[in-house]
């Protein structure tokens, strides 16, 4: 199951070329960039861990697809996303967030069904990745 | 939010021009008023001008070729400027910035001002993510790296600052179109750097040489400053300020350009404390502007002749 989120979601996966006229959108508007990576695909799973700081101050693109760059040899079996963070007064957000890398086989979710009190069903989402150890959800851990 | 980035049609590969337009090539990179500007704002530096005009050509030429399709590699542009301390390095730099981005060869045309400190790092470690930080800066623009040598300590083996030009050195290398190193510093020294680091050296396309201002472009470059500001001087100052200027050049830390800057920013106190001085005077603008040879004739430079 493809796991789609944050902006394109709706799109195929942009490539190098695409992501790059994307961050240089983020830097024209003053946005400080961040690449950040994951192998808990869980929706709910919002603080992925950090490649590096965040990157304030850039003028040019080319220096951050060098590090996704880095980030993809080494993480490259996990989830990658790039978000834009608009430090201006009244944002201080997120501006835009798109996934940048995926894993080759994404095993997707499982719905479980807990029967409560009366009739009552609670529902939960468990991803299949997550039954194995962090770091070697996807593939051989490679 | 942004609109994504939707691929445009692949085109026909446009066939490259068999003749080209010199003049209007010339025009459309807008650089003449760059040069232009530089000879007005530079007092002499003859030799430097005269290097970055045929720099400027040889990168028009170059821009040609690439549109004819003829350009076979990127040009190397890294840069390597030496000279005495305030003789237009830095300034030269920031106009090379200019020209590079008009002619294409950078994409944004910024200019990153760095000297050891920015680069290297006080412990293991943390040196890579320094450079590597400055690095991302000056992507798309030009990383200037005043007095070169000190990344380099041979008398300390285990040094960062060789982990820092390992990494430069690679970036020179692998992201030529990503960004132009300048490097500056004085003549000695750069030519001892590079003869320790040969790799600096070959991937350097362009040396150029600042020479000393004589004392005649030091007067004129201080009457420049002054205009600026809307300053001047009077005739009895303007001829204590030539003696200054030949005095103070034998004197220890001369620094060129610089030195005039800052003798006129203390003849500019003096003037106002002479104004001030006498609070019943009608003043003209003429006294406001007019430095006058007592207010140079009170510098110390003089007193230690
Ligand atoms: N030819 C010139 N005409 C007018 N002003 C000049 C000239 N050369 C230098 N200056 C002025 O002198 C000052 C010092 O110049 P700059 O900082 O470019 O020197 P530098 O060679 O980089 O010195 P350093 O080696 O000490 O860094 C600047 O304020 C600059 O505007
Ligand atoms: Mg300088």
């Amino acid at each position: 199951m493809r796991v789609t989120q944050g902006c394109f979601s709706f799109l195929p996966d942009l490539t190098d070329e695409q992501i790059t006229a994307q961050v240089q959108y983020c830097l024209d508007k003053g946005w400080a960039v961040n690449i950040e990576f994951t192998d808990d695909p869980h929706p709910r799973n919002t603080y992925w861990e950090m490649w590096g700081l965040p990157m304030f101050d850039l003028r040019d693109a080319a220096g951050i697809m060098k590090e996704l760059a880095e980030c993809r040899r080494v993480y490259g079996d996990r989830y990658i996303r790039m978000s834009g963070f608009d430090s201006a007064h009244g944002w201080e957000s997120v501006r835009i967030s798109f996934i940048v890398n995926r894993p080759k086989d994404e095993p997707g979710f499982r719905l479980q069904r807990q029967e409560v009190g009366g009739r009552s069903i609670r529902y939960t989402t468990v991803s299949y990745a997550v039954d194995r150890p962090e770091g070697e959800r996807y593939g051989d851990g490679a | 939010m942004s609109e994504p980035a939707t691929q445009p049609p692949k085109e026909e590969a446009a066939k490259p021009p068999v003749s080209i337009d010199l003049r209007k090539e010339f025009e459309a990179v807008e650089i003449e008023a760059v040069l232009a500007q530089l000879d007005q704002e530079l007092i002499g530096l003859v030799p430097v001008k005269t290097r970055i005009r045929e720099i400027a050509s040889l990168l028009l030429v170059e821009r040609i070729r690439q549109k004819m399709a003829l350009a076979t590699t990127f040009p190397t542009l890294h840069m390597s400027f030496t000279g005495n301390p305030g003789t237009g390095k830095t300034t030269v730099a920031l106009r090379m910035a200019g020209i590079l981005h008009k002619l294409g060869f950078v994409r944004r045309g910024h200019v990153i001002s760095v000297t050891r400190d920015d680069l290297v790092g006080q412990y293991i470690g943390h040196t890579a993510p320094k450079t590597k930080e400055i690095l991302k800066k000056a992507m798309g623009g030009v990383l200037f790296i005043d007095e070169a040598y000190y990344l380099y300590r041979p008398e300390n083996e285990r040094d960062y600052g060789q982990e820092s030009i390992e990494i430069l050195l690679q970036v020179m290398e692998s992201q030529r179109e990503d960004l132009v190193v300048i490097l500056a510093g004085y003549a000695d020294r750069m030519e001892k750097f590079f003869q320790s680091n040969p790799g600096f050296r070959s991937r350097i396309g362009h040396h150029i040489d600042f020479p000393d201002y004589s004392d005649a472009e030091l007067l004129k470059i201080a009457e420049l400053m002054l205009q600026e500001q809307n300053y001047k001087f009077s005739p009895g100052a303007r001829a204590a300020f030539e003696n200054y200027i030949t005095i103070r050049k034998s004197q220890p830390l001369f620094s060129n350009a610089r030195s005039i800057r800052n003798a006129l920013d203390r003849m500019r106190l003096r003037q106002a404390n002479r104004l001030v001085a006498d609070l019943d005077r009608v003043l003209t603008a003429d006294d406001i502007m007019s430095l006058e040879a007592s207010d140079v004739l009170a510098s110390r430079v003089f007193s230690k002749a």
